[in-house]
């Protein structure tokens, strides 16, 4: 179910006010992004204004959301959307709140960066998490690429990844537990790098859950909860 | 903010997912050509009527295109579909009123309760006692609104007044009409309103307790009020009647039936749970058609 190969709504309107909620989301998913990635770069170079810009300007994805909600009631009420229409004001619906989630957890790693008493700290306890926070960017960029093309292929493989993020964020939670165990007076700024480590982690799992609403959204099949291996074998035996 | 704790994701069977739960109910057409009744056997559900191979002409031109179709027992069955695809057509086969049509021609079987209603040794009129209908327009008889009701039980010969009364007041009742006419009903059914008329039409028509009720268009010249009660009895009908309905509005085919069919240019596209129908169908025509686009 690619947009362009849609035939037109027999009321324009119509087709102009989808359009708009879809290009919203993908603009919110584009700031959400961006926060992430300025997070990302005080994690790799120690420059404290990316991250302070970024908990200055959570409030942007918050009113998007705010917006972007208020539009698909008023595709609901107007309009009662039916089939792909419909599925696609819900899929809107959760990914926006995903995308406000990823937000949140990004003002959080931010504020968390913020507060270090010594900037050395970064160094030491935030660096591995650089190359997990890499892929996590990654992860939500194909997964907001996903949803830009209507495709479910891309939205399975992301979806999938959600599990390498998983076992990485083993690999640095020991490590961290490691500092501590070593130094009784690391226990306070290590914690916090738990909370840091915790909400990167969270950020892959909303990643995923887009994907999963990319899926809903092109297949018509509720895929959460679910083994993915599973529906994906499915589909491709319905689609033969 | 809170930490939202960490979603389930272990590996489940696709179909224990409730969400899914409309979903497998689906009914691809070519699949219930293969074997009819895989509609209702998924849902476990007895057949009323089952259509095989329907074919009908007008004259030359062909209105239904080798139809296979279930109707499962007391559930609220739909049709959809554009003008002049054939559900109303479809529709008046089942109690033979397109034998009042010169020139029709019809092939294949009907079945109502395993029984096929284009055999010989079928009476129509006990078809027709059995399969009721009401039309887009109320049609009641310039007569009292007692004498409507009562009208399909005195040509069976029932006198008895206690019995006729009796039969009257539980049908006005069950088409929700009772409140509203106990005190005139020996008035001239003719002064109620449009809404009013059309359930009193479908009083006159469960008063005879048929088996199948046949909605076309039973709303669609009546007001929203109106309209949302003749929705609310259908809703309750169906706990004692299969019922088929034609509509033009998708919206209330999403609202009151079971399953929906959707017809386009004689043919039967999809049917199949309306949940499914309207949320994910099948056929890129039913996606076109129920979302208002260009097919």
């Amino acid at each position: 179910m690619s947009t362009s190969r849609i035939p037109h709504h027999i009321s324009q309107q119509f087709d102009n006010e989808l359009e708009d909620i879809r290009s919203k989301v993908l603009a919110m998913g584009g700031l959400v992004e961006n926060h992430l990635k300025k997070v990302l770069a005080t994690l790799s170079d120690g420059d404290f204004e990316n991250a302070e810009y970024v908990a200055v300007n959570d409030f942007q994805v918050n009113s998007l959301e705010v917006e972007i909600d208020s539009d698909c009631t008023d595709i609901l009420l107007r309009r009662q959307p039916a089939a792909g229409d419909l599925r696609l004001v819900l899929a809107v619906s959760k990914t926006i709140t995903d995308l406000e989630r990823i937000g949140d957890e990004t003002e959080k790693i931010a504020r968390l960066i913020l507060q270090l008493s010594e900037p050395s700290a970064l160094k030491t306890y935030y660096v591995g998490m650089l190359s997990m926070g890499n892929h996590v960017l990654q992860m939500l960029h194909r997964a907001l690429d996903a949803f830009a093309r209507m495709d479910s292929t891309a939205a399975f493989a992301v979806a999938r990844e959600d599990r390498e993020i998983d076992a990485e964020t083993d690999v640095i939670m020991r490590n961290l537990i490691t500092f501590m165990m070593e130094d009784p007076r690391a226990i306070s700024p290590v914690l916090d790098a738990v909370l840091a480590l915790r909400a990167l982690e969270r950020i892959g799992d909303h990643a995923h859950n887009i994907c999963e609403n990319v899926i809903y959204l092109v297949e018509g099949k509720d895929v959460r909860h679910v083994a993915l291996e599973q529906v994906e074998e499915e589909l491709r035996q319905r689609n033969r | 903010m809170q930490q939202k704790p960490e979603p389930h994701r272990e590996a489940t069977d696709i179909s224990n997912n409730p969400a899914n739960a409309g979903l497998s109910r689906r009914v691809d057409v070519d699949a219930l050509r293969g074997s009819h009744g895989a509609q209702t056997q998924e849902a476990d559900l007895p057949i009323c009527i089952d259509v095989k191979n329907l074919n009908l002409f007008y004259s030359e031109k062909q209105a239904l295109r080798d139809i296979n179709l279930v109707i499962p027992e007391k559930r609220v069955t739909a049709f959809i579909g554009p003008s002049g695809c054939g559900k109303s057509t479809l529709l008046r086969c089942f109690n033979r009123m397109n034998d009042l049509i010169d020139n029709v021609r019809i092939d294949g079987e009907v079945n109502l309760q395993g029984e096929n209603i284009f055999d010989a040794s079928i009476n129509i009129a006990t078809l027709r006692r059995r399969v009721g209908m009401v039309f887009q327009k109320p049609n009641p008889f310039p007569k009292s609104i007692y004498e409507n009701v009562a009208y399909g039980l005195r040509i069976q010969g029932i006198k008895a007044r206690r019995v006729l009364d009796k039969a009257v007041e539980r049908s006005l009742r069950r088409a929700a009409l009772w409140d509203e006419v106990k005190d005139r009903v020996h008035d001239s059914a003719l002064g109620l309103s449009g809404g009013q008329q059309q359930r009193l039409v479908i009083a006159r028509a469960i008063a005879i307790e048929p088996e199948v009720l046949l909605l076309d268009e039973p709303a669609s010249a009546l007001d929203p009020i109106s309209t949302l009660k003749i929705e609310e009895l259908i809703y309750e009908l169906k706990n004692d009647y299969t019922i088929v309905i034609v509509t033009h509005n998708m919206q209330q085919a999403a609202r009151v039936s079971d399953f929906t069919a959707f017809m386009y240019m004689g043919d039967l596209i999809e049917v199949g749970s309306t949940k499914a129908l309207f949320t994910a169908p099948e056929k890129k025509q039913t996606e076109d058609y129920i979302t208002g686009r260009y097919g």
